[in-house]
């Protein structure tokens, strides 16, 4: 351990950009895209599972304003939906005395409501072609054995459709790790963030973004192999046999 | 009708811009991208090589960070190497970098990749049986490219084209990010002057909708075109 730090000294000694400092700011950055992009992930998930299953309803009055919802957020770019409610959350009628303004005046949070909505649009669709992709005869098997709606769906449709949407879902968290670039443009100090304070620093526009830019691709390889490892696991049944 | 405040004639000139970025970016994407495809389906390593890098390297990469490494860094590079010029061969060029470039540059390099894959997925679609009844009539590699693999392989192509499309046009947003006033920054610009975020993101939101609305039209029709002779069969696939 000593001897690695010592060799990282002499690594950074006469380097006048990547000092500690700034090595320093990159990894604050990398900690505020990962808390960024995972937590945007999961509340995005969490809200797009019950979506997709109410996106098929057989009843307009539900289905139709899902549609709308994933439309429009798939529709437009994110940068613009930041910009709705980053800049929108303050004009809300009388927001600045409750508590609330304590956690949104922060750009973090309104950045993290915008991804969390983008991320769940996507998730909706991505599940709810999923779950229509199930095969009729799994379906006609459950009603046969007399399962229930509710039952079908948590034991036949859901287990099948989260494997049928792996793949596309592994796009997706992709997808949003470079999407969240964009909150570095209302202030947050994420991997981004970080590079362009390097580079306006040291007018090293090289450096600054190359590196972040390695940071990403190993950022993103790293979930391309976590997804491919769990289709191996979990999608093994539909692999052919000699493979 | 609504008030723009003054600010409805630029955010039009905004939405101009948008439409230029992107159809230029969607050009150079397509050109790059039917480059790339026919790279990795060569059967040169060097050029599988240098396509797969290509290809591997700008789809992990967020799009904001080459987007800024080529407007920030891209002036430096370029005066690095006019400058060799002018000392070397007494060559004197100046090109300049400006934002427009720059986004039209890192969109339609981004997208040259996606569509790149595209392609190739499209062209390995095509049966080989077509190609080979091509050349048994005696066509040249050209004509078989015009007549035969172009117009089976825009079948297999057009629905992941269309669908990269939708997303080049969602990346436009982004050039506002370095300074060209297209229509986003215009809105950006006019919130920070009137506080009055929904009077301008709406409306150019809904322009967005608009142009993907449009497109989709247009890729159906296109669709349509390309698939003449293989009746409602692909419908079920969508």
């Amino acid at each position: 351990m000593e001897q690695l730090n010592a060799w990282f000294t002499e690594l950074l000694s006469d380097n006048a950009i990547f000092t500690a400092n700034t090595l320093g700011y990159y990894l604050d950055g990398l900690g505020s895209t990962v808390r960024l992009v995972f937590l945007s992930l999961v509340i995005g998930l969490v809200l797009a599972v019950p979506l997709a299953i109410a996106r098929g309803s057989r009843r307009k009055w539900i289905k139709w304003p899902i549609f709308f919802y994933t439309y429009v957020f798939r529709g437009t770019p994110l940068l613009i939906q930041l910009y709705l409610i980053y800049y929108g959350v303050v004009f809300i009628e009388g927001i600045q005395d409750t508590f609330l303004w304590a956690i949104l005046k922060d750009a973090f949070y309104p950045a993290l409501i915008a991804f969390t909505l983008n991320t769940a649009a996507y998730t909706t669709e991505i599940f709810h072609g999923a779950i229509k992709a199930t095969p009729r005869g799994e379906i006609e098997a459950a009603r046969a054995y007399g399962m229930s709606r509710a039952l079908m769906m948590r034991r036949i449709i859901m287990p099948s459709a989260f494997r049928r949407a792996l793949p596309a879902y592994g796009n997706e968290v992709i997808f949003m790790l470079h999407a969240s670039a964009i909150a570095s443009v209302v202030t947050i100090m994420d991997l981004t963030g970080a590079a362009r304070f390097v580079y306006a620093r040291f007018y090293a526009p090289f450096d600054a973004f190359l590196f972040v830019a390695a940071i990403y691709l190993c950022l993103t390889f790293a979930i391309l192999y976590l997804f491919r490892y769990l289709e191996k696991k979990l999608l093994a049944h539909l692999k052919p046999l000699n493979g | 009708m609504i008030d723009l405040q003054g600010y409805g004639p630029r955010l039009l000139e905004g939405a101009l811009v948008t439409l230029e970025v992107a159809v230029l970016s969607l050009l150079l994407a397509l050109t790059l991208g039917l480059l790339t495809a026919s790279a990795k389906l060569s059967r040169h390593w060097l050029f599988h090589r240098i396509a797969t890098l290509y290809t591997t390297l700008i789809r992990g990469v967020p799009d904001l960070v080459l987007m800024m490494l080529l407007f920030f860094g891209g002036q430096i590079g370029v005066n690095m190497i006019t400058d060799w010029l002018y000392y070397e061969f007494d060559v004197d060029i100046f090109i300049n970098i400006n934002e427009f470039i720059a986004g039209v540059v890192t969109i339609g390099f981004i997208f040259g990749a996606y569509m790149g894959e595209t392609f190739r997925g499209a062209f390995l679609a095509v049966d080989s049986g077509q190609l080979e009844a091509g050349r048994a009539y005696g066509m040249s590699n050209r004509l078989i490219f015009r007549r035969i693999q172009f117009p089976q392989m825009m079948r297999h192509a057009l629905p992941g084209l269309g669908n990269n499309w939708m997303v080049l046009l969602k990346t436009t947003a982004l050039v506002s990010v370095i300074g060209l006033s297209d229509m986003v920054r215009i809105a950006a610009e006019a919130t920070k002057a009137t506080h009055e975020p929904f009077l301008f993101m709406i409306p150019v939101a809904v322009v967005y909708l608009l142009i993907a609305s449009v497109s989709e039209w247009i890729v159906a029709r296109l669709q349509k075109h390309y698939n003449v002779g293989f009746g409602e069969a692909d419908e079920w696939n969508n």
